[in-house]
Formats: C-alpha cells, sequence, structure tokens
C-alpha cells in the first residue's frame, strides 16, 4: 500500500515536472524559474535602498529578504496545487483521466506539489546566493542551525500541502476563476504572516490573526535558524521548542484538515457531475 | 465606407464582450479590487517598517493601479489569442470578413473600460485604508500621462498579441515571466530612478516606466526623485503611443502569414 502510494506521488512528480518545464529548452527554463523570484527580491532592495539611501544591509534587511525567499515555497505549493486542478480540467481536460487512473487522487496533488517544491527551491536558492554573494547578507552553511531549521523547514513545507489541498479541493467546485481563491489566500498570507516586514507593523487586530496563522511560526523559525535571532518581539515569546512544537501541531492539523476537506469535496464534485466540466467556453 | 462601418461592429462587439462582463460575475469584482489591495498593503506595510515618508505610500498605490492595466495587457490581450484558440474562437476571428486590428481595438477598449473601474477602487480602498495624501498637483498633465500611457501599452499589448499567436503554453509561461522583472524595470513600487539612470532611460521602452514616474511627478511635484523632467517623457510616451500601434499592425500581418503557414492557428494544447 505504502509502496503503491508512493510510486504514485513520484510519477506524479515526475509528470508534474514536465509539465513545468518541457515547454522550451533547460537553459531558458532556468532562466525562466530564476528570473520572477530574483525580480522580485531585487524589489524589495529598490524599496529599501531608496528609502534608507544606503547598502541593504543591516537586521531588518536581512529579515525581509530571508522571508521572501523562503515564501517562494508557499507560493508555489499552495497555488500551484489548487491551480493544478484548474490547468487540468479547464485546459489540458485530463483530471478525468486522472480519476479513472489507479492512482489516488490526493497523492497525485501531492507529487505535483512535490514539483512545485522542487521548483520553489531553485528559486529560493537562487535568491539566498544572490544576497550572500552580491548583498553580503551573513548566510553560511556553518552558521545556520541545522537542528533547528530541518525540522521547522520540514513541517513548513507539510503545511503548505495541507493548505495546498484544501484549496485543491476548493477548486473542484469552482470555475475557472476559481484560481484567484488561491492567489488571494497566497496574498493574504503574504500580508499577515510576516513575510516582508515584522507583524508588529500591521494593526494589532491582524497582529493577533496573524499569530493563528502556521507560515507565521513557520517563517520565524526559518529566519532564527539562518540569521540567529528574532527582530519580531511578539514571536520572541516563545522559545525554538514551543515553536517546533507549535509547528508541528500545525502541520499536522493543516494536513490532516487538507486531506477531510479534499476527500469531502471530492465526494461533492462527483455527485454534482463537476469533475469534467468546462467553465472557460 | 462599408467596410470601416463593419470592422467598428466588430470592435465594439468585442469591447461589449468585456465591458457587460465587468459586472456579470461579482464574485469577480471582489477579487479583482481586493487582490491588488492585498499587494499594495504588503508593500506599505514595508515602506512603514523601513520608515519611509507617506508619499512612498502613495507611489505604492500608483504603482498598484498600472499594475491591474499591465496584467490587462498581459493576459486580455497579449495572451488573449492563445486562450482563444484554446477554446476554438480564434478560428471565428479569422473567418469573419474584418481586419484583426479591429478585434484587438475593440479587445483594448473594453479592457481599459473593465481595468479602469477595478483600478479606481484599488486606488480609493488604498488611500482610505492607509490614510496616503493623494492631492493631484497637476490633475490635467496627470490625466495626458495616464491617456498617454494607456495608449502605448494596449499598442504594446496588441503587439504582444501577434506574436504569441505562433506560441502554445510558450504563451502562458512568456506573459508569466513579464510580471516581476516588469515590476522591477519599471518601478512599479519605487521611483525608477532608483535602478540608475541609465538602467531606467533602458526600461522605459516599456510605457509604464516613464508613465509611472510621470504620473508620480504631477502628484507629489516637491518629491524631487523623477526621472526626466515630464514634460520629456509625456513626448517619449506619445513618440512610444505611434510606434507600438504602428508595430502591433506589421507583426500581426507577419505572424498571421507565419501561423497561417505552419498550421498553427488551430493547433491547441500544444
Amino acid at each position: 500500500m505504502a509502496v503503491r502510494l508512493l510510486k504514485s506521488v513520484r510519477t506524479s512528480a515526475w509528470f508534474g515536472w514536465q509539465n513545468e518545464s518541457n515547454w522550451t529548452d533547460p537553459l531558458l527554463f532556468a532562466g525562466y524559474a530564476l528570473l520572477k523570484p530574483v525580480a522580485s527580491s531585487l524589489i524589495l532592495v529598490c524599496m529599501y535602498t531608496v528609502v534608507s539611501r544606503t547598502q541593504p544591509q543591516g537586521s531588518l534587511f536581512n529579515y525581509i529578504y530571508v522571508g521572501n525567499a523562503f515564501f517562494m515555497f508557499v507560493a508555489n505549493i499552495v497555488f500551484g496545487v489548487s491551480w493544478t486542478i484548474i490547468e487540468d480540467r479547464e485546459y489540458f481536460q485530463i483530471l478525468k483521466y486522472v480519476y479513472l487512473s489507479t492512482n489516488s487522487v490526493p497523492s497525485y496533488l501531492v507529487g505535483r506539489a512535490g514539483a512545485k517544491f522542487l521548483l520553489a527551491t531553485f528559486s529560493a536558492l537562487a535568491i539566498l546566493l544572490a544576497g550572500r554573494f552580491l548583498l553580503g547578507i551573513p548566510l553560511a552553511l556553518t552558521t545556520i542551525r541545522w537542528g533547528l531549521f530541518l525540522p521547522v523547514f520540514v513541517l513548513g513545507v507539510f503545511s503548505c500541502i495541507g493548505l495546498g489541498l484544501i484549496m485543491a479541493g476548493l477548486m473542484l467546485i469552482a470555475a475557472r476563476h476559481g484560481g484567484v481563491y488561491a492567489e488571494g489566500v497566497a496574498g493574504i498570507f503574504y500580508l499577515l504572516c510576516g513575510a516582508v516586514f515584522p507583524i508588529e507593523v500591521l494593526p494589532k487586530p491582524l497582529q493577533a490573526l496573524s499569530l493563528y496563522i502556521p507560515l507565521t511560526h513557520w517563517l520565524e523559525g526559518i529566519r532564527r535558524a539562518i540569521l540567529g535571532g528574532s527582530i519580531s518581539p511578539r514571536l520572541a515569546v516563545y522559545n525554538d521548542a514551543q515553536l517546533v512544537l507549535i509547528l508541528t501541531a500545525t502541520a499536522v492539523g493543516t494536513l490532516v484538515l487538507g486531506w477531510l476537506s479534499f476527500i469531502l469535496l471530492d465526494r461533492f464534485a462527483r455527485s454534482r457531475g463537476l469533475i469534467d466540466m468546462l467553465t472557460q467556453s | 465606407m462599408q467596410t470601416l462601418l463593419n470592422n467598428l461592429r466588430a470592435a465594439r462587439a468585442r469591447a461589449y464582450v468585456r465591458v457587460i462582463g465587468t459586472n456579470r460575475e461579482l464574485s469577480w469584482l471582489v477579487f479583482d479590487i481586493l487582490l491588488p489591495v492585498l499587494s499594495i498593503s504588503a508593500y506599505i506595510f514595508i515602506y512603514k517598517a523601513i520608515g519611509a515618508p507617506e508619499e512612498y505610500g502613495g507611489y505604492v498605490i500608483i504603482g498598484g493601479v498600472m499594475t491591474g492595466f499591465w496584467l490587462n495587457v498581459l493576459w486580455n490581450m497579449g495572451a488573449n489569442w492563445y486562450w482563444e484558440k484554446q477554446t476554438g474562437n480564434l478560428e471565428i476571428f479569422f473567418l469573419a470578413p474584418i481586419s484583426r486590428l479591429s478585434i484587438l481595438g475593440g479587445m483594448a477598449v473594453g479592457g481599459m473600460f473593465q481595468t479602469s473601474i477595478r483600478a479606481m477602487s484599488t486606488a480609493v480602498l488604498g488611500a482610505l485604508i492607509f490614510r496616503i495624501p493623494m492631492q493631484v498637483a497637476h490633475p490635467f498633465g496627470a490625466l495626458v500621462a495616464f491617456v498617454l500611457t494607456l495608449v502605448a501599452l494596449y499598442g504594446l499589448g496588441a503587439m504582444f498579441a501577434s506574436l504569441f499567436l505562433l506560441y502554445g503554453r510558450e504563451a502562458w509561461h512568456y506573459a508569466n515571466l513579464l510580471q516581476e522583472p516588469i515590476y522591477l524595470l519599471s518601478g512599479f513600487y519605487f521611483p525608477v530612478r532608483a535602478l540608475g539612470f541609465w538602467v531606467a532611460v533602458g526600461a522605459s521602452v516599456i510605457p509604464l516606466t516613464l508613465g509611472l514616474d510621470a504620473m508620480r511627478q504631477l502628484v507629489y511635484p516637491h518629491h524631487g526623485m523623477g526621472l526626466l523632467p515630464v514634460g520629456v517623457e509625456l513626448a517619449i510616451l506619445a513618440g512610444l503611443c505611434a510606434l507600438y500601434v504602428g508595430m502591433a499592425g506589421a507583426a500581426l500581418r507577419t505572424m498571421e502569414n507565419l501561423a497561417r503557414r505552419e498550421g498553427r492557428l488551430t493547433l491547441k494544447w500544444q
């Protein structure tokens, strides 16, 4: 059973990778994969530079830069997994064949998330390397607290997959414009989880809301592991162990919720005959 | 005369779909307004975190407004014929006894209308939520800059539509690629001068670069972050309008011939 599940995830990850990359030659694809995320980081660099009128450096800039690099995983996985439903159903019209195959659809989506994860990893690495060598951000393999980074990172990715499954379930019952729901959710996370600024900048009620989002704690943990500390007083009250505990609970909760909600919405979509609906014409 | 009338009717018909589509699905309206507000909020909060003066919030709002137009140009002009090919409408456009430019013109007018409503809402909401002063110092100049930017921008979009006619999935990816890098090069969220004079001048081939800079100078004339004098920027924008509208026609003829010869007009899913 587990072997079959893994095989299914691996096959769909491979398929996802082909879908992402085989429209062009590898060199152009590499440029494509890197240009967007690097440009989005440079926007932040320019914003910082134009105000401070100095070279971008300091703990606030590092905080912004690292948060933005790791948010690539959220954008790619949460948005990517849910977009898979719209793309496969509406544009390539293959979702019904995925249902007809021996694979389970959630495992197919987890596999597709794997391809998105790979893309996000390239993007985040490119941003971090540019930060290290072009902007002088203190990032070094020897200074990263791997004991904190690895569990925090893995738990955060699980949370993203769980959130992706929730969104994918919603896409099953949404028309083709459902993609904007996922975009909206990603936008809300970008704003609320302190991806590019400390949450203390937000109005008080939003700060409180921010603490209930697993990704807020995830980015905090990543920053502590990579930069060595936190500049957010509200999040500094949690020690590392508490942070990992919160992340473990939210990752398991999000995955279970994602899986269950997908199964529920999938049943609903099938009962209404929505699996092969076309809303594009 | 009859040909001209037919083309104008075709343009009106293509624009009508977009104008009527603006209010057809109200949930779209909510997302179209709220998504840009979310995006500009994040950038305004970054400026707040850095301790930037209030005007920078205004810069972000102006950039956020124009983001809507850029996305409309990319997806609803540039990549539109790719979608039309997927849905089977493209062949109908080519069978009709009208110029393809009238279809593009209608798409542009409809798109401008559709996006203007959303852009205005974004500007008003952004200014109200963040209490950013947006007294336009030179309203007429700002309007001229806005109109010139839109004409040049949609001319560029019409040119993209022709270029993307040959593409399959690549069209989607190229349109996607032209988002963040253009936000950076055109200075959507910061004064473009921050890129350095020559990089900013190079980026001026994208009408938004000078359009945004001119509008910001006209809204906040005392901030002194402009790239070139406003008059020069408006003159260059007028030149870009003529250039891109002319090039759109030429690109359409070339690409249409090529697509017919290679049999790509009805090719889907490749």
